[in-house]
């Protein structure tokens, strides 16, 4: 097989370990049902294998390394939703798929035919390294300075059953990007790393301590940049200093995030400069040589398009309003002539946020075959990217979209919400997430005035645990339970662009039943008060809440 | 208890030693046993006259003795015995040799068979692939 275009192609090594691992689970799975493992010594070896116990079956949350994946992988994966869950997947903010209703007898057959794609579901759950997110445009975007997937491998390798770090006080989230256009929310990671090109090599800027959940902090600068050859070893760094003293006593209170909260960013960098003092170079170095074998695994795509590519796009977008308007939503400009970076909305109107069904998964495999070398890519927002379309041939694709019902045109606009899994499934949450935004997204669902809405991310969080991110969406959503009751409490102004920040909170939680029209007239009034040429968040920015405060509070 | 060695011990204690915890060592002390919370570097010249240093992991989803086992082999070049004692599951097994440990404390009736297996599963690890030192 030829090596495939934007993921690391594995080696005999890598299929071995993979093998080894199933075999572990295996043993540990039938040491749970012998007796020998009680189930609070089985729960974090399942976890760490991706086997969460939700409120009406096992969930298992596949690893997708940097959110790429190839359409051998995206068929499989199909396949699974097919044979042994409901027939559909769901994408996840961390760029990974789960399956919502595995038996637990079936999963090392399923982990035995993910692995015969090199696919895994190893540290997606545990309080442990988890899956690295990346920029799901790099090695595309024309903004982009340096394609940071090498490295993201290079951190998947790493953090693969570290010895010292799979035992942390909490779970630990890495996210890279090339671009300073920052797509990963870095600023909301464990940490938080945008890679640039420097004289001599590469150069890391690293962020630490964002996070969200109960505890939303926006990540504070450790280094401005760190070069290639130290990047591991400052990780490995920054993670003894959490490993030894990160607090295990509250289980709120035990992600990195508190740790340098407590310190300061100047105490937690200088206990961290501490260690790097004690620690040998020529044990952590990460050599050119290194980064150059695994650089080879990557095979480059030939972008070289039509010289005709683009007239052919602005000759079909005259032709048809509605491509028109998707190509303005739903696309990226590509670095190379004739080329252009699509996202595909998973978020169908009325449809269920980043689920996707066995037909749509295995199109969607044939399609990047057919438009993006077989190369296909998860978005922390739940999406899909087709990262390296021909311009001529993009109507072509959008066509083939619109037939399996994945053609929407709101990308980054009012539709494309983010929403956890909630009370239909979480044992966490106390209230639905989902029935909101599907009735949100119903409300909306007319692409032409979504547009015209523009830039305006709704994010649903179905408990303080936040996995819906709430805190960073321009409008959040957060459900609490009131005697009972579902209410959603509902914050603006979130962000998690290069301009970081939480939302804040509007008034008193409203119940369930009166959310959408609350969120419709904010809406309503956003319109009728915006300037020319601005997007929600400016018009926010502008005149504070009182209208929008005004208007959600308007009947009660 | 009985010990299970994980690799051949360069410098094992000799059976006899009196282990003392940290906290109440004295100069005349070749074996301690330490809490999950303490720093290692506190230690200072002690580490020279001890043979043997407990760590201890009141849970096994308590990781603190990894870090411990490992700064003292690598900050402070500690040669003696490093044995890990306390909630231990076989599955820690090569996690705990590469971050230095020697042996483990189990109950005198437990079955050492899934340890040796689990010793055995993974030939090469991802860090070492990477040119880390194992």
């Amino acid at each position: 097989m030829n090596a495939p275009v934007g993921l690391y192609q594995y080696q005999t090594a890598d299929r071995e370990f993979l093998a080894s691992r199933i075999t572990e689970f295996e043993g540990q799975v039938q040491r749970r049902l012998d007796g020998e493992l009680t189930e609070d010594e089985f729960k974090p070896l399942r976890l760490m294998n991706g086997l969460y116990l939700q409120l009406h079956a096992y969930m298992l949350r596949v690893a997708i390394p940097y959110g790429v994946l190839d359409s051998r992988q995206m068929r499989k994966l199909g396949h699974i939703a097919r044979r042994y869950d409901r027939d559909y997947g769901h994408f996840t903010t961390r760029q990974n798929i789960q399956f919502n209703w595995i038996k637990l007898e079936e999963t090392p057959e399923i982990l035995r035919q993910l692995a015969d794609v090199d696919m895994h579901a190893i540290q997606t759950s545990g309080n442990c390294i988890r899956n690295v997110t990346c920029d799901q445009f790099a090695g595309a975007a024309a903004d982009e300075l340096m394609d940071p997937r090498v490295h993201a491998e290079i951190l998947r390798q790493w953090s693969t059953l570290h010895p010292e770090f799979t035992f942390l006080p909490r779970k630990f989230k890495i996210a890279i990007s090339g671009s300073p256009q920052d797509r990963v929310a870095a600023r909301f990671h464990d940490i938080g790393i945008i890679a640039r090109p420097g004289e001599n090599g590469p150069l890391f800027r690293i962020f630490v301590g964002g996070g969200l959940g109960r505890t939303p902090l926006v990540g504070h600068e450790l280094f401005d940049a760190v070069p290639e050859s130290d990047l591991l070893m400052t990780l490995e760094a920054v993670l003894r200093v959490y490993n030894a003293y990160g607090r295990r006593d509250n289980i709120y209170k035990a992600r990195i995030k508190i740790l340098v909260q407590a310190l300061g960013i100047d105490g937690y960098r200088k206990a961290v400069e501490h260690e790097l003092s004690r620690m040998n170079p020529d044990h952590y170095r990460l050599a050119p040589e290194t980064v150059a074998a695994i650089k080879a695994r990557f095979a480059a795509p030939d972008l070289t398009a039509s010289p005709e590519a683009e007239s052919k796009l602005l000759q079909d977008r005259r032709g048809n309003v509605e491509f028109d308007r998707w190509v303005r939503s739903n696309t990226h400009p590509h670095f190379a002539p004739g080329r252009i970076v699509v996202t595909v909305s998973i978020k169908p109107a009325g449809g269920i946020p980043g689920d996707a069904t066995s037909d749509q998964l295995e199109r969607l495999a044939d399609l990047a075959d057919q438009f993006s070398f077989g190369e296909l890519r998860i978005t922390h927002l739940q999406n899909v990217v087709l990262a390296h379309v021909p311009q001529d041939r993009l109507v072509e694709l959008w066509q083939a979209l619109t037939d399996i019902g994945l053609g929407d045109a709101n990308h980054e606009l009012i539709g494309d919400i983010v929403a956890c899994p909630g009370l239909d499934y979480c044992a966490l949450a106390n209230s639905r997430s989902i029935p909101i935004a599907q009735k949100l997204s119903a409300r909306f669902a007319d692409n032409a005035l979504q547009e015209e809405i523009g830039k305006l991310r709704i994010n649903i969080s179905g408990c303080i645990n936040a996995c819906g991110h709430h805190h960073v969406g321009h409008i959040g959503l957060l459900g609490v339970d009131k005697r009972g009751e579902e209410f959603f409490q509902i914050t603006l102004g979130g962000r998690d662009d290069d301009h970081s920040r939480t939302g804040d909170i509007l008034g008193a939680a409203l119940p369930e039943d009166d959310m959408v029209d609350a969120i419709a007239r904010i809406v309503d009034r956003f319109l009728s008060v915006r300037e020319k040429g601005e997007q929600f968040l400016d018009t926010l920015t502008r005149l504070g809440d009182a209208p929008f405060k005004e208007a959600a509070y308007e009947t009660v | 208890m009985k010990q299970f060695d994980l690799a051949p011990v360069r410098h094992p204690a000799p059976a006899s030693l009196d282990v003392v915890p940290v906290a109440e060592m004295s100069e005349a002390t070749r074996a301690i046993r330490l809490t999950p919370d303490f720093d290692v570097e506190t230690l200072g010249t002690a580490l020279d006259h001890l043979d043997l240093i407990i760590v201890t992991f009141p849970i096994f989803r308590d990781g603190r003795g990894f870090t411990q086992a490992r700064a003292l082999r690598e900050y402070f070049g500690f040669a003696g015995e490093i044995r890990a004692e306390g909630h231990l599951i076989a599955d820690q097994a090569q996690f705990l040799r590469t971050c230095g440990v020697d042996s483990v404390s189990l109950a005198d009736d437990s079955d050492t068979t899934p340890w040796l297996k689990a010793l055995s599963l993974f030939p090469a690890t991802y860090q070492s692939r990477l040119g880390l030192r194992a």
